[in-house]
């Protein structure tokens, strides 16, 4: 943890979501600190993936704010997201199997010339987003077996890393990451959990959802507990209050 | 979900032939350069089949029958790239054909023809496109077999009961039939169509683009790429190809035709999955489809220089496009295992 951590990088205030009849979010606030992994905790259904949505541009607020860095800012969408400085990786990946790790890192962001052409007419710099895409890779520790092959050849670990690192590359603020290690045996998640660790390192706000309550006490500096749409616990996440922290995400009284 | 026991006992033989992890690269490579290895095995066997086949005059006559499939076939590739199909390029020729014919007999400019056969293909190809995007269709399947009655229908309509319309221009005469030393000027037309599509699909975003969506629409939309604006250019490029191969057909035989390019469709789609690109999407170079019509046209002058009945070639070209399919279920199972190898090496 840092040691003083001036102002939230990213704070939601008075969240409310609906979906129908259904109350998805009730009141929910919840800050994010440079260099801090909170994790976001609760039971299915407890609107912990709505949140994150919400933050990450796939659905709207009906009410409250997203402030980045004390600037209220409006995310509608995925692409308005990332601009804003927010990378989620999703459950389901989100990667292009037929495409090389370097190639996805860059899609829908190449590298491209010249600057006067709309995006798409551009021509790709193929050498500097390889370069790049290597040197990340590099810096996180991410053993691959081909830089140049299609991620459809690569261990479930392996593509949920380059998911990760994809999104530290454009991370400038947040990285949220929807149950990374979900899919994964206990050596791939380990990875991943280094992975994690690298991130807050460099300075990011990491958002964890997870269900794995041992990753949760080994790296979260923070748990927000959530329980049908409503925020019902804050607390710094170890041995002595494991029960405790289970008990608020199941709702029973300890 | 419980597998039944000798479905399990198959399985588990059929993967022992690549059990051992380094035989998964090996036979990955094979297939990826089979297409051209079976082509150059095929060119072999012919030579000694029969003399005629590698004589100079032979192979330009391969090569300005092959020159329409190949270039309407990269259209059609780019279209499969994104997980479609084009069944309309065959229609959409003739109706081209017969349209600039059209023109031709009011106006004696090749340029004008041309023109008006180029803005006819992609105008369908368009039409194609929208509709499939906008229309909010679930696959361009039947948009695009719609769009082939039509075609057809409406090139018949404007012949007016003929089955050709003589005369084209000299420029597209020269195009479409002539040679500049001794190779076929339409050969000339392949190797620029594919060039171009090389560049545009290896060089440039939008290609990145192309094979972004064909691999994962969903994450396509997720990352900001314009996924509407992706797949409908695939159908005006095809449409585009298509025009250009009215050009080439039209100026080889100096006539329209509201018949021309009869099961053009069969032959594209056979060509691009002949050369190796996959129907599930986002796989596949440009020269997939070119190596695939090139297989087309030498399989089809061979048999006829063997005096090998037609019928015999229809049943002959059918076997290959199954093979072919197998060969790209095969990769697909093969990268499964070799996921399955590395997830068991990470230490």
């Amino acid at each position: 943890m840092t040691e003083a951590p001036a102002a939230p990088v990213l704070a939601v205030r008075h969240a409310q979501k609906h979906f129908g009849a259904v109350h998805a979010l009730k009141d929910v606030s919840i800050e994010a600190y440079r260099g801090e992994v909170l994790a976001l905790l609760g039971d299915n259904g407890a609107g912990k993936s709505t949140l994150v949505k919400c933050i990450s541009g796939i659905h709207p607020l009906d009410e409250g704010e997203i402030v980045l860095d004390g600037q209220v800012v409006a995310i509608r969408s995925p692409a308005a997201a990332r601009r804003v400085g927010v990378e989620t990786v999703y459950q389901d990946l989100a990667l292009f199997d037929n495409l090389t790790p370097a190639q996805n890192f860059y899609c829908g962001r190449e590298i491209a010339f010249p600057a006067w052409l709309p995006q798409g007419l551009r021509f790709l710099r193929g050498r500097a987003m390889d370069q790049e895409a290597a040197a990340v890779i590099e810096r996180l520790k991410v053993k691959l077996p081909k830089f140049d092959a299609p991620v459809a050849l690569m261990s479930g670990g392996q593509r949920q890393a380059i998911a990760v690192a994809r999104a530290t590359v454009f991370a400038r603020k947040v990285v949220i990451l929807d149950e990374p290690t979900a899919a994964l045996g206990v050596r791939e998640s380990r990875k991943v959990l280094d992975l994690i660790v690298q991130l807050r390192a460099e300075g990011n706000a990491v958002i964890l959802i997870t269900h794995n309550m041992e990753h949760v006490i080994e790296l979260a500096d923070r748990a927000v507990v959530l329980r049908q749409g409503r925020k019902v616990g804050e607390m710094k996440p170890d041995r002595d209050n494991q029960r405790k922290l289970v008990a608020l995400i199941v709702g029973a009284e300890v | 979900m419980a597998e039944q026991p000798e479905m399990a006992v198959l399985r588990s033989r059929g993967d022992g032939l690549f059990a051992r992890a380094s035989v998964i690269p090996l036979a990955l490579r094979l297939l990826s350069i089979g297409p051209v290895l079976i082509l150059v095995l095929l060119a072999v066997l012919f030579s000694l089949l029969t003399p005629n086949f590698l004589k100079p005059g032979n192979l330009g006559n391969i090569a300005a029958q092959t020159a329409v499939i190949a270039i309407v076939a990269i259209g059609q590739h780019l279209v499969i790239l994104t997980r479609g199909i084009d069944l309309s390029v065959g229609a959409n020729l003739a109706l081209a054909t017969v349209i600039g014919g059209l023109v031709f007999r009011s106006f004696d400019s090749a340029i004008l023809v041309m023109l008006a056969m180029l803005l006819s293909g992609s105008a369908v190809g368009a039409v194609n496109g929208l509709v499939y995007v906008f229309g909010r269709l679930p696959h361009p399947f039947i948009i695009t077999l719609a769009s082939l009655s039509i075609c057809r229908g409406l090139a018949l309509e404007l012949a007016i009961g003929h089955t050709t319309m003589r005369g084209m221009p000299e420029l597209i005469t020269t195009i479409g039939g002539a040679s500049t030393f001794g190779v076929p000027n339409s050969l000339f037309v392949v190797l620029i169509v594919t060039g171009l599509a090389v560049l545009m699909a290896k060089a440039m975003v939008w290609g990145r683009w192309i094979y972004a969506v064909g691999g994962n629409p969903q994450a396509a939309l997720g990352m900001g790429i314009p996924v509407r604006a992706v797949l409908v250019s695939t159908y005006v490029i095809s449409g585009l190809c298509a025009g250009i191969g009215a050009i080439m057909l039209a100026g080889r035989t100096a006539a329209s035709s509201p018949l021309y390019g009869n099961l053009l469709e069969l032959d594209t789609i056979a060509a691009v999955i002949i050369g190796g690109a996959s129907f599930l999407g986002g796989r596949g170079h440009i020269g997939h489809a070119l190596v695939g019509a090139v297989m087309i046209g030498v399989i089809r002058n061979a048999l006829n220089l063997l005096n090998v009945d037609v019928f015999f070639q229809m049943i002959a070209l059918g076997l290959i496009i199954v093979m072919a399919v197998e060969a790209d279920v095969l990769r697909n199972h093969l990268e499964a295992r070799a996921r399955v190898v590395q997830a068991s090496r990470t230490q």
